[in-house]
């Protein structure tokens, strides 16, 4: 028995993407397998640990939790993607503040955090807090990563 | 010498913090895994695992499964076993170094007869795609006939209790015992006050967010194996899978651990993962790609602590301690794994810590269980060790009815008894116990907190705070750093050590830019390939910075001296005459100067080196044998539990620590942090739990095994940092990776038991849940009403 296939199109990065695909195939597995985009981790196979984070529609979605069909036609913005210069305000402040010592969920906590700024940047340390909370880090103690938000976000805030 | 606080010097020099030199390829989602590795042909494995704690193997069937589309083999136990391929030992063993001789086990990558935890190892497929492997792995026919399991060590102890192993008796493997049982038994005869207590480490897993990972291939021309590992270990690796599994040379495997996920002692170990890739490469032809999922490794890495103790402490009339006693049980799972003797070693000879107590006696078991073997896990020993001190000195405290910072001072080892050796042999250097609990009491503002307890009772709920002091003990083994410096005058830092987090690559250069005086940002770090770095055991044990750091010394040494014998040729003077500093020769203190760089450079003239010296310049350092460091401090934790729903908030957290000589504050910061936060896990939240009748594992992902989140850890660690120069090792360093997690249990529970001592809960088992916080208050309540 074959395994049922679909064809899928997207737009990953600015890029437009099509191809086909196992019909079972995760996001994450797509970015990874398919695209080589390694930037975004698997963590956990219960949807817990964030390290898969990334943007569907400019939105944080943990992508080992969706089936790539279900992008179908959607912007999906990993890592990779989420500055040309890899410069973005939580890239530099994550490494201000020491906010990574691993470096394995850092992908996830910023693509989690930016999409958090990008609602509100002049948000408290509370909501940060509570926004990371399917973020796990087992590095930092989470205390540099959500210092290094708040200052993001007071740099996107102007 | 005692500082607080930070040093200043140069920009990139000892004791700065400079910004970390790996963190650009992480934030931009560049880091190289192993799980990110892809190569031509590459084939992938799924691991079929035990789901019987114990029991024999009837019968796999395996015809289904290699049927299924995309499989390529599967291979079991019985075919390990036709081509030859060993198990895994353990590291070592008490009587490698004369201890008692013990129950040596070797695991069976696949275990053909008996399985004996939940995790074992039965079958792999090997198929074109991870997903196909998947499914044939579920289609694979175990058939196990039970036997009954043990899962902790007391019951595991008891008698009558099931036999892990058929001929070691009582699941004991071995026994060690330090000090001095009649000394300590006149002490407690003597005493006017003997406290007790039954204690438990509660069984955890690392949990590194990158699951463990390996990729194995097998050149056939040069019959040559290359294993992609996310050890922290790879020469550690390399040697086990060589001499135990293989039954090659060293030489024909090459270990590479690129971008490792975090470890924590975990990753030391070499798996059964890892001898199956690249087996499995060898029999196929091809690459072997295995990623662990989370639940695989909840269920099969090695665990951590798992020690139950019984503890008593001996005091006289005014709280001065005269006697330890504890006997414990330490959990090894069903097989002696890794470096579980260390953990199981430390737990005893870290006692009595930083207290001055003349008379102790302890002794441990190493007990077989029906469980995942345990191994170090960050702390390693150290924190059992603290666990059962700090909660005696508090026990002591209120027995005695003097106040818990006073019995502290009576006890703590003084400044002026360094060097100071313990009832158990063990020789601290350096070291100002009292100064560090001073500093963090009054930074956590601890004379302030009858006002707060006020306002934290107005709203009906109970405020309790502890202090307490550990001590840690890193440094083991020796290791080698090798400089290798090139045409153009520039260095590249071959570490034997592996940093997988802890920043080496900024540190290391940090060393040799303030040694040679050479450009900081043109210093490469090399480190985790066994083809380039000649030898290492890596990093665990807080052992790099003492370690790698005096290797490194070591080999910037001998540059120096090499560099001395061109620089007096190249200025025609006497080598004695020759001086270096700041990166420059010089003859006597006069302007005829070299740069560092330039010397260099003359080692690799095409012909004629000047001096008959030979072409190029590589230094190698060893450090080892030298005594370990004790890097020590104080933790001050207050909180606040809400008595209805027994949730406990941390509302505040200081500690203080002494690190010897600081080489990166922001870095020793973050260790110091995420280990406190890795300690307060522990404390609050997680726990390995099998059930005790089927040995079936209760906590097997991240749905039942609580990891500290965000929102869990407290608002705000305040961490200081102090310097007393380690004595015993030329830079004065002291370890600082696993500091954090060796006081914060006993810190946390030590809070919630003051603030629910006015109600009568003496003890709580970890990890304090709400619902066992307020289980205890409820009985406490019980209790009083009967
Ligand atoms: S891998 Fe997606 S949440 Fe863990
Ligand atoms: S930096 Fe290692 S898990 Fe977060």
């Amino acid at each position: 028995m074959s395994e049922p296939t679909s064809r899928i199109t997207l737009e990953v990065n600015g890029r437009d993407v099509t191809a086909d695909v196992p019909s079972r195939t995760l996001l994450v597995e797509f970015l990874r397998d398919n695209l080589g985009l390694t930037g975004t981790h698997v963590g956990c196979d219960t949807s817990q640990c964030g390290a898969c984070t990334v943007h569907l529609d400019g939105i944080a979605i943990k992508s080992c939790t969706i089936f790539a069909v279900q992008a179908q036609d959607a912007t999906v913005t990993t890592i990779e993607g989420l500055d040309p210069a890899a410069d973005h305000p939580l890239q530099r402040s994550f490494q201000r503040c020491h906010a990574l010592q691993c470096g394995f969920c850092t992908p996830g906590m910023i693509m989690a955090a930016a999409s958090l700024l990008a609602t509100d940047p002049t948000v408290g340390a509370a909501e940060v807090r509570g926004a990371l909370e399917g973020n796990l880090c087992r590095c930092t103690g989470y205390q540099p990563i959500i210092a290094a938000v708040l200052e993001a976000g007071k740099e996107l805030a102007g | 010498m005692l500082r607080f606080g930070v040093n200043v010097g140069a920009k990139f020099g000892i004791g700065q913090a400079v910004r970390r030199a790996e963190d650009r390829r992480f934030v931009a989602g560049s880091g190289r895994y192993v799980g990110d590795i892809v190569l031509p042909g590459m084939a992938h494995a799924v691991v079929v695992y035990s789901q019987h704690a114990h029991g024999m193997i009837r019968s796999i069937d395996t015809s289904r499964a290699s049927a299924m589309p995309g499989v390529i083999a599967v291979l079991t136990g019985a075919d390990a076993v036709a081509d030859g391929i060993g198990g895994l030992p353990p590291y070592f063993m008490p009587a490698d170094s004369g201890g008692p001789p013990g129950y040596r086990t070797i695991r069976p990558i696949l275990v053909a007869d008996r399985v004996r935890c939940i995790g074992d190892r039965i079958a792999v497929v090997i198929a074109e795609s991870e997903r196909q492997a998947r499914d044939a792995a579920a289609a694979i026919d175990v058939d196990i006939a039970p036997l009954p399991a043990v899962v902790s060590p007391d019951a595991a102890a008891a008698p009558g209790a099931p036999l892990v192993w058929d001929d070691c008796p009582g699941n004991a493997c071995f026994t060690l015992a330090f000090g001095d049982v009649a000394a300590t038994e006149a002490a407690f005869a003597r005493a006017a006050h003997v406290v007790a207590l039954t204690i438990h480490n509660n069984r955890i897993s690392a949990n590194s967010i990158e699951p463990r990972c390996a990729v194995g291939c097998f050149d056939p021309a040069t019959a040559g194996f290359v294993l992609h590992t996310s050890s922290q270990n790879p020469h550690g690796v390399r040697k086990v899978l060589a001499q135990s599994v293989l039954h090659v040379p060293e030489n024909d495997i090459r270990v590479i651990s690129p971008d490792v996920g975090g470890g924590f002692g975990m990753k030391a170990d070499a798996y059964p993962e890892d001898a199956i890739v690249l087996w499995a490469a060898r029999r196929l032809g091809r690459p072997v790609k295995w990623v662990g999922t989370r639940s695989e490794a909840l269920m099969g890495d090695n665990h951590g602590r798992d020690q139950t103790a019984d503890a008593a402490l001996a005091l006289d009339e005014h709280g001065r301690a005269l006697g330890l006693r504890l006997t414990a049980r330490h959990a090894l799972g069903a097989y002696v794994a890794s470096a579980t003797v260390a953990p199981i070693t430390f737990a005893m000879r870290m006692l009595p810590g930083v207290y001055d107590i003349p008379a102790v006696a302890v002794r441990t078991t190493a007990t077989f269980t029906n469980c995942s073997p345990t191994g170090p896990y960050r702390g390693a020993g150290r924190p059992e060790a603290c666990f059962a001190l700090e909660r005696l000195m508090d026990m002591a405290a209120r027995a005695i009815g003097i106040d818990r910072v006073d019995i502290r001072r009576r006890n703590l080892i003084s400044a002026d008894q360094m060097p100071y050796t313990t009832a158990v042999g063990v020789t601290y250097d350096s070291g100002d116990f009292g100064a560090m609990m001073d500093r963090c009491l009054s930074l956590a503002d601890w004379s302030g907190f009858p006002e707060r307890q006020r306002q934290t009772e107005a709203k009906g709920w109970l405020r309790g705070r502890a202090v307490t002091s550990y001590l840690e003990s890193a440094g083991v083994f020796n290791d080698r750093m090798e400089l290798r410096f090139d045409p153009e005058g520039n260095v590249t830092i071959l570490a034997g050590t592996h940093s997988h987090g802890q920043g080496h690559a900024t540190v290391f250069p940090q060393l040799i830019h303030e040694w040679l005086g050479l450009p900081y940002d043109k210093i490469k770090y090399i480190q985790g390939d066994t083809d380039k770095v000649a030898f290492g055991r890596g990093t665990y044990a807080a052992r790099s910075s003492m370690l790698a750091g005096t290797a490194l010394h070591a080999a910037a040494q001998d540059a120096i001296a090499k560099g001395r014998t061109m620089a007096a040729q190249l200025l025609d003077a006497d080598i004695d005459d020759i001086m270096f500093a700041d990166g420059q020769y010089s003859v006597g203190q006069g302007n005829r100067t070299i740069g560092f760089a330039d010397v260099v450079k003359a080692f690799y003239r095409p012909i004629g080196v000047p001096g008959g010296l030979s072409l190029g310049l590589t230094t190698i350092g060893t450090a080892g044998g030298q005594s370990p460091n004790f890097p020590n401090g104080a933790h001050v934790c207050e909180v606040e539990v809400d008595p209805a729903t027994g949730a406990i908030h941390i509302d505040r957290y200081v500690v203080v620590d002494d690190v010897g000589r600081i080489l990166n504050p922001m870095i020793c910061e973050g260790q110091i942090v995420g280990g406190i936060a890795q300690g307060l896990g522990q404390a609050l939240l997680e726990a390995i739990v099998y059930d005790p009748d089927s040995g079936q594992l209760l906590s097997g992902s991240f749905s039942d095994y609580g990891m500290p989140r965000p929102d869990t850890m407290p608002l705000h660690i305040e961490s200081e940092l102090a310097e007393i120069p380690c004595k015993t090792n030329v830079l004065g360093v002291k370890g600082v990776g696993e500091s954090g997690t060796i006081a914060a249990p006993p810190t946390l529970v030590n809070a919630v038991l003051d603030a629910l001592w006015p109600l009568g809960v003496t003890d709580i088992a970890m990890p304090l849940t709400p619902a066992r916080v307020w289980t205890a208050i409820d009985q406490a309540s019980k209790r009083g009403a009967a």
